[in-house]
């Protein structure tokens, strides 16, 4: 017999509140894994908040959101959902699984017609229920349409719909934000946020640090432990008073960034525009002005702490500033050619133009970033540049190589590390190594050094005969970041390098790019990082197909603030700002054109 | 003031519930309505293989080519070549010498040899009794069988024909005059239409239902399904009850097209049809459901439907190849096989009528197969992703 709830409150609030879930020494173990995908973990969820899963990928939010929802058993440990076993409280529960769990041959409306069925909504309240959640997600004009057929914004607007059709108690929300663009991130957040107050508990769980900064409670997870519990100012109160702002200096920015970060007293380091953002170690003074030796303009400002520094500060700071990888490189020879040269680049897929009149020139040593929302055409831009398609029209170089006459040698020129990192998953770390070392044709004593030097570098050696699909994701990065440099190209194609990395393994890789750009290698790089487009010296933001906008970073932000009238926009508002004011742009375009 | 609030009442364990049944099997016809390669696999399928097996495969042997060299100009050589010509079942290459034929041979344009020898005519004349040769090409073993057994017949009769002396002494003292029964014609249309009426109902049984509950997995819906009040027997049953409408439908245009189209008979009745199919559809489904469970991965489960179901229904239960001409530890496989049960009661049902006392045990052996079946998908199906 199930026991009778205990009254039951969430533990320091100043405010009682009702505790919907709680998982009390949750371990669970897969099959053939060596570390437990959750050792001892313990959460609550409570009535009326958003509570935050945060923590790179395989640090087993998946796994204790499925645990919470009743899918999966735990080995240990105990979920009650309002004090039941979750497989009583069905009814109580709303999960959204990471692909939204829709069903893309049917119609938006025929997907809420069937949640509506399987959780029992009265008849009659179905027309009602249905123009409130189609209004609610704005969806009401595409409800004929086919869910396979809707965008991924779209898509989690209606999964979020689908488990609201009858409003549930507790809903469990697994990445909603994975895969989306900022725009409809921010859209959904809304939404959830309006959801609270009706009392609906909420988890939301997420790799973003930005989206764990919103929440009324975060939970921090990392390799299967909690590090850190509690409201997320806890942990970004933890970087109070040491993060400053250096601006005006005088060296090139990578380089003084590589040259501070160097220094005992700083933590951690990013780029910010123009300006360096850094992390002082816990108890050291801010340093003075004159102690960077860069130059008279240089300035000292404090900044301010964001979860993220929190997140660096709990797993014991950044990487070093100097990278081995680019100590180990070759100097790439001047040449006053574009590395890296596109004018009027399209691509037609039938009549849809995936990318059209792309245009710009990528001197050599810098690093250019295309920015841009899921099926924007990033991708097929960088599919072009680097000889994987045909331009339909217009001009592509790599390395002053035609790609339409010599793509042969433009790929040659490059190394590429493709999105989700292509590795051989079937093979072990050494024989990855071994086969880019031959695929890119290096010589028998040339392929030995670089291995050996990759697996240095990169810490690689209790790994080397590991199957690379068994690696934790950090790792495949680092590999596939290996297998693209070994034959040193002058040129270096990143699709989306970084997606689903923890913050400490994404800094050791831009610690790497950046030594290769002072090398004088040139970097195309797509990213959905916003804060990762500062790194780059020139962004692109592409959108439905077009270029809508190129600059340095510092330039779109600031053409955004002259839209939105925002003192200090982040690149994520930059980015919002202006794709908004493409599409009112088209709106009223297309107005006048009908 | 810290007044409790009043728990809410547990939803308690899942009970059945038609209307979630209902919305399930709705969903599961808007999708078999609007998935391209179902439509296909219900019924583009049965049609092609209806009118291949209808008209292109025939397993009877007419009109097999074969070369006469006859080397002889007696009359009687070239009565007996005329009697090769008249036979239906070959379709003759006059020619004067065997190179020539054995050149037709080794390119494979004829099947067989029959030479008719320089002293055919005087051995005759002389009372002895004449001898022909027959070649036949050994690469294709059934061929070669049918074809030599049928040159000699046609020598023989024609030799009784003739009244020849010393064939008389040979000639049996009873005429055997063979009558098939019920086939009388021994058309292998009309045992080939029932036999891919059992494969049509395998494909859609087994591989539509496989490759559907396995592609819930892959997209992910399942696990939403799960974290919805929906029971498991809920759930198999919307699979199974459409895919159970949908063979039946399938296997009705079959049998009308074999009737309408190919002069099929159909001696049974239309009950004892659908209770067979109905019977034969339990461990077909009851398969694919248990393939896709194990599975959960549309490419693996539907190679394991082809192998498991498809290939055994097609080589295994009587239908291309007679299982008592197989060696005896393939025919032990055979009864492992549910289509073995389905087929010959299906010929009987179309050629013979209803035989009560044949069909139940065979009913009884197939819903016996579909418990066994369904026991095993609900046995590795546990309503998580463990």
């Amino acid at each position: 017999m199930p026991q009778a709830a205990p009254p039951d409150t969430g533990p320091d609030t100043g405010q009682p509140r009702e505790v919907i879930a709680r998982a009390t020494g949750l371990v669970k173990s897969f099959k053939g894994a060596a570390a437990p995908a959750l050792a001892g973990v313990s959460m609550t969820v409570e009535a009326g908040t958003i509570t935050g899963l945060v923590g790179p990928d395989g640090a087993g939010k998946t796994t204790l959101i499925r645990l919470l929802a009743g899918l999966l058993r735990p080995d240990q440990g105990e979920v009650a959902i309002l004090g039941q076993r979750p497989a009583m409280m069905l009814d109580q529960l709303g999960y959204m699984p990471q692909r939204f769990g829709l069903y893309e041959d049917l119609t938006v409306r025929e997907n809420l017609d069937l949640y509506a069925e399987l959780r029992a909504l009265p008849r009659e309240e179905h027309e009602e229920t249905f123009a409130r959640l189609l209004e609610f997600t704005d969806l009401a004009r595409f409800q004929d349409r086919l869910a396979g057929n809707l965008s991924g914004g779209m898509k989690q607007k209606l999964g979020l719909a689908c488990t609201l059709v009858r409003t549930p108690r507790l809903m469990l929300l697994d990445e909603p934000g994975v895969g989306v663009d900022p725009i409809s991130r921010r859209e959904l957040w809304a939404m959830v946020q309006h959801l609270t107050a009706q009392g609906i508990g909420i988890l939301w769980s997420t790799a973003y640090l930005d989206e764990a900064e919103k929440c009324d409670r975060v939970y921090l997870l990392n390799e299967g432990s909690l590090l850190f519990e509690g409201p997320p100012g806890d942990l970004t109160g933890r970087a109070e008073e040491r993060v400053i702002q250096v601006s005006g200096f005088e060296p090139r920015r990578r380089r003084f960034l590589t040259r501070t970060l160097d220094r005992p007293d700083i933590m951690d380091g990013t780029i910010q525009g123009r300006s360096v953002r850094l992390l002082l170690r816990d108890g050291c003074d801010v340093p003075t002005a004159e102690s960077f030796a860069a130059g008279d303009g240089t300035q000292v400002a404090p900044g301010v702490p964001r979860f993220e520094d929190g997140f660096i500060e709990i797993l014991g700071g950044g990487p070093r500033g100097t990278s081995a990888l680019a100590e180990n490189y070759r100097t790439i020879p001047r040449d006053e050619r574009p590395a890296i040269e596109a004018k009027g680049l399209t691509r037609n897929f039938g009549a849809f133009t995936a990318a059209r009149d792309m245009d710009f020139a990528i001197p050599q040593g810098q690093i250019y970033g295309l920015l841009g929302p899921n099926g924007a055409g990033k991708s097929t831009t960088f599919k072009m540049l680097c000889g994987l398609l045909t331009p339909s029209e217009g001009y592509g170089a790599v390395a002053g190589n035609d790609l339409r006459r010599s793509a042969a040698e433009a790929r040659a020129s490059l190394g590429y590390m493709a999105q989700k990192f292509s590795l051989y998953g079937e093979l072990s770390v050494a024989q990855n190594l071994d086969f880019f070392a031959g695929a890119y044709n290096l010589g028998r004593a040339d392929a030995r050094r670089a291995k050996e030097a990759m697996i240095e570098i990169f810490d690689l050696g209790d790994k080397l005969d590991m199957n690379s699909g068994a690696l934790p994701l950090g790792f495949k990065q680092r590999l596939a970041l290996a297998c693209a440099v070994m034959h040193q190209p002058p040129v270096l194609f990143l699709d989306e390098p970084t997606s689903g990395v923890d913050p400490v393994t994404r800094r050791m890789f831009w610690t790497h790019i950046n030594g290769l750009v002072e090398k004088g290698v040139t970097v195309l790089v797509t990213t959905h990082f916003m804060d990762e487009a500062e790194y780059c010296d020139d962004v692109s933001l592409i959108y439905r197909g077009e270029q809508i906008a190129t600059g340095t970073p510092d330039a779109l932000k600031a053409q955004a603030g002259a839209i939105t009238g925002a003192a200090d926009p982040t690149m994520e508002d930059a980015f919002i700002a202006l794709i908004e004011a493409s599409d009112l742009d088209r709106e009223t375009n297309g107005n006048l054109a009908a | 003031m810290n007044e409790a609030p009043e728990p809410p009442p547990a939803s308690g364990p899942i009970r059945f519930s038609s209307r979630r049944l209902r919305a399930m099997m709705a969903k599961e016809f808007a999708q078999i309505v609007r998935d391209p390669s179902t439509f296909l696999i219900a019924l583009a399928m049965p049609l092609l293989l209806l009118f291949l097996f209808g008209y292109a495969v025939s397993l009877d042997t007419q009109g097999t080519r074969v070369a006469v060299v006859v080397e002889d100009s007696s009359a009687p050589a070239l009565a007996l070549s005329g009697a090769y010509a008249a036979s239906p079942y070959f379709h003759t290459l006059p020619m004067r010498n065997r190179a020539e034929a054995r050149h037709l041979m080794v390119s494979s344009q004829i099947s067989a040899i029959i030479v008719i020898p320089q002293d055919f005519g005087k051995d005759l004349h002389d009372g002895r009794l004449p001898e022909i040769q027959i070649v036949t090409d050994g690469s294709q073993p059934n061929t070669a069988t049918f074809v030599a057994s049928h040159a000699q017949g046609v020598f023989q009769s024609w030799a009784a024909n003739e009244g020849m002396p010393g064939m008389l002494d040979k000639a049996p003292q009873i005429e055997l005059s063979p009558r098939f029964w019920y086939n009388p014609a021994l058309k292998s249309r009309n045992f080939l239409v029932p036999g891919s009426i059992a494969v049509v109902m395998t494909m859609i049984g087994t591989l539509l239902t496989a490759l559907v509950v396995a592609r819930e997995w892959e997209r992910g819906t399942m696990e939403a399904l799960l974290a919805t009040p929906l029971s498991m027997a809920e759930f198999v049953a919307s699979k199974i009850l459409p895919y159970y409408l949908l063979a039946l439908a399938s296997m009705s245009l079959c049998t009308v097209i074999g009737v309408a189209i190919f002069g099929l008979p159909f001696r049974g009745s239309l009950l004892a049809l659908y209770v067979i199919a109905s019977a034969f559809l339990m461990p077909a489904l009851g398969l694919g459901l248990f393939i896709s469970s194990a599975t959960k991965n549309q490419f693996v489960a539907s190679q394991m439907a082809l192998l498991s179901s498809f290939l055994p229904t097609f080589l295994l239960s009587g239908f291309v190849y007679e299982i008592s001409s197989m060696p005896v530890w393939i025919q032990a496989i055979t009864y492992a096989v549910p289509a073995r049960y389905l087929i010959p009661s299906l010929q009987t049902l179309f050629l013979t009528g209803d035989i009560w006392g044949h069909f139940l045990p065979n009913i009884a052996i197939m819903l016996g197969f579909g418990f066994l079946f369904f026991f095993l998908s609900f046995w590795v199906t546990r309503r998580s992703l463990d």
